[in-house]
């Protein structure tokens, strides 16, 4: 086991584009970290450069303090799990979980061992005999896991492993991801595009965009103090609804509406708000914020509300059993203690309210 | 109302006797095979003979030394189907996946190669085969069966096949490969060429057939009957003023027999090469 580090790596293509700019990133060891963000964001790119699959332009990856930028993928002794598990259609799942041991000249009764020890961990000790095109979805993510687990590797590197599973079956695999990790506690670094899985897996997040990153911490600082506009509109579901606003001496004011004072200087700024912290008023009172609602989803536990800031797309979460009619004239209570501030021009985070009433 | 149906394809009552004016050659030489010589001259032809003249087999076979042609023709065809499979892949596989400098203006000058027919470049492979010979190794040289070999060691149409081929064996496979600890050797004679059976034996398919029955080149190269091959051996039955025909057909016969099994054994791989690729060998 041991920790990865990026330093300054950069991968830019010939024809201009550049994937990743000045990555810097520690996962401790026995971490279990998840690079997320949306497709191009560079997240598939740092792990396949982290593999060897894919040469940086410029920096340095380190695996347990060894500088391994000149190192082919087999010789960085870590293990990969694919998007689409890329099993050897001809081997059969035993020799597909012995392969990588076999190129390291392990001693067959070891292989052995190792195999059996494995396929038992993950409940597919049965399926030894089987090749991969025998396999349902799940079983071959398995396959896929236990084909890295075997090697006892530095790290694993995981490359959107849940992406071809149907959701059912997603969270349960999710589950035992968690619990595979407490067992086995290797380095791991886990890219996905999913928000939801990056909150309920990760130790940290790393979430990333255009190459760069946003913003790095556990879950609870990356959803309850977002750096900034781009991470707050990406993690949470529904993300988190954005307004234009106003700071005019000391008062913010979100569509024409007055709402209470805030320590920010004057000038425009962008409000942000949870829909679960969004309250519902009748329109026309005092410091609401006038809304007009598009429609409404019901979802059993409590529906959602999107409705109209103006121009401004707002989503409220609000209890079962409210219903509204398209059209009607609402007012949206801001609780000062659950709003945002994010600069209206680098969308970078101001004050946060939760910290000024501490 | 039921409508009837034939019990197969319309098309059928098309193709079927099509494909059998195909098979009229081939049946025309099993019959004069074993016909007499004047049954075989007579017009209008005899289409069955009065009674079937199987010596004719024998005596061909003892006409000339028939057992040294198919020595011959079977060592220029393994040496050629081995080295194809070997370096074509090996080719193919780099073409298809490593980048290297220049890797596309050479692939396109390989695909000019094919559009040069055989005619064109006779002469310049002579004088290089020639070359070889006599500064090489003689063994490779005029009118030995190793200048039948040398310039078939490797085609641009196989490197382009199985290029084709390796192309579509998923990328991922090979990067799991390589994490696991693989070389890229290793990666394409253990998970690629694997996976790459269906191409390999078209390829083996189509240079067995190419290779056993040329004709042209052996024609041109080779003087000495040691060095014969069977397509040149079977010119021994055609003199200049008279051929033996029972005898050159019950040659052509048995010089079929080892092609004849090698397609009933890969007739699906020769479908799926001219499916595949568009082109024939």
């Amino acid at each position: 086991m041991a920790e990865i580090e990026f330093r300054d790596v950069t991968r830019s293509y010939p024809g201009g584009v550049t994937a990743l700019k000045g990555l810097n990133l520690t996962v401790a060891d026995g971490e279990f970290l998840i690079l997320v963000g949306p497709s191009g964001c560079g997240k598939s790119t740092a792990l396949r450069l982290l593999a060897g699959l894919d040469k940086p332009s410029s920096g340095e990856i380190r695996i347990g303090g060894t500088v391994v930028n000149d190192l082919g993928p087999g010789q960085r002794d870590i293990a990969m799990v694919f998007q689409n598990y890329a099993l050897y259609p001809h081997m059969t799942v035993y020799r597909n979980l012995a392969y990588g041991l076999k190129q390291r000249k392990t001693p067959r009764a070891e292989i052995d061992r190792r195999v059996r020890e494995t396929a038992e961990l993950l409940e597919i000790g049965g399926l030894l005999d089987r090749k991969p095109g025998q396999l349902s979805g799940g079983q071959r993510q398995r396959v896929a896991m236990g084909r890295a687990l075997v090697r006892e590797p530095q790290a694993f590197l995981l490359d959107e492993p849940l992406s071809n599973l149907d959701a059912k079956l997603r969270n349960q695999v999710r589950g035992d991801l968690k619990r595979l990790h407490r067992e086995v506690p290797v380095t791991s670094l886990y890219v996905t595009h999913d928000q939801v899985e990056a909150m309920t897996l990760g130790d940290r997040l790393c979430v990333m965009a255009g190459g760069e990153v946003q913003q790095i911490g556990t879950t609870d600082e990356v959803y309850n103090h977002p750096a900034n506009t781009f991470v707050a509109a990406f993690m949470g579901s529904p993300p988190m609804n954005l307004m234009p606003g106003e700071v005019r001496s000391g008062v913010l004011q979100v569509a024409g509406a007055e709402l209470s004072t805030v320590p920010c200087p004057d000038g425009p700024v962008t409000v942000g708000a949870r829909p679960e912290h969004l309250e519902v008023r009748s329109a026309g009172g005092d410091g609401v914020v006038p809304a007009r609602v598009d429609f409404v989803e019901p979802l059993g536990s409590h529906v959602l509300i999107t409705a109209d800031v103006d121009a401004t797309r707002v989503v409220v979460q609000a209890p079962a059993g409210t219903g509204y009619a398209p059209g009607t004239a609402i007012g949206l209570a801001l609780p000062p203690e659950h709003t945002y501030f994010f600069d209206a021009e680098t969308g970078e985070a101001q004050l946060h309210r939760e910290r000024l009433t501490l | 109302m039921t409508r009837w149906r034939l019990p197969f394809s319309p098309w059928h009552l098309v193709l079927i006797p099509l494909s059998f004016l195909l098979l009229v050659p081939l049946l025309w030489m099993l019959i004069t095979s074993l016909q007499t010589e004047g049954e075989a001259n007579r017009f209008p032809p005899v289409l069955w003979p009065a009674s079937p003249r199987w010596e004719n087999y024998t005596e061909a076979w003892a006409a000339a030394p028939f057992g040294h042609f198919f020595l011959n023709s079977f060592t220029v065809t393994a040496v050629v189907l081995v080295s194809n499979l070997v370096v074509c892949s090996v080719a193919g596989y780099a073409f298809a996946r490593i980048r290297f400098l220049g890797r596309g203006a050479l692939f396109v000058t390989l695909m000019a190669t094919l559009m040069v027919p055989f005619q064109v470049t006779m002469i310049p492979v002579f004088l290089i085969v020639k070359w070889f010979g006599d500064n090489v190794w003689d063994v490779l040289g005029i009118d030995h069966i190793g200048a039948l070999m040398l310039p078939n060691l490797a085609t641009a149409f196989g490197i382009f096949f199985l290029r084709q081929f390796f192309q579509t064996v998923p990328v991922e496979l090979e990067e799991a490969a390589r994490v696991d600890g693989t070389s890229r050797l290793g990666v394409l004679f253990k998970i690629v060429l694997p996976l790459s059976l269906p191409a390999m034996s078209t390829l083996a398919a189509l240079t067995v057939l190419t290779s056993w029955n040329d004709f042209l080149w052996p024609l041109i190269v080779i003087t000495s009957q040691e060095q014969m091959t069977i397509p040149l051996g079977l010119s021994y039955f055609q003199g200049a003023h008279h051929v033996q025909w029972p005898l050159l057909m019950a040659a052509n016969v048995m010089s079929l027999l080892p092609m004849l099994l090698v397609f009933i054994g890969a007739q699906r791989y020769f479908v799926q090469s001219v499916a595949s690729t568009g082109l024939k060998g």
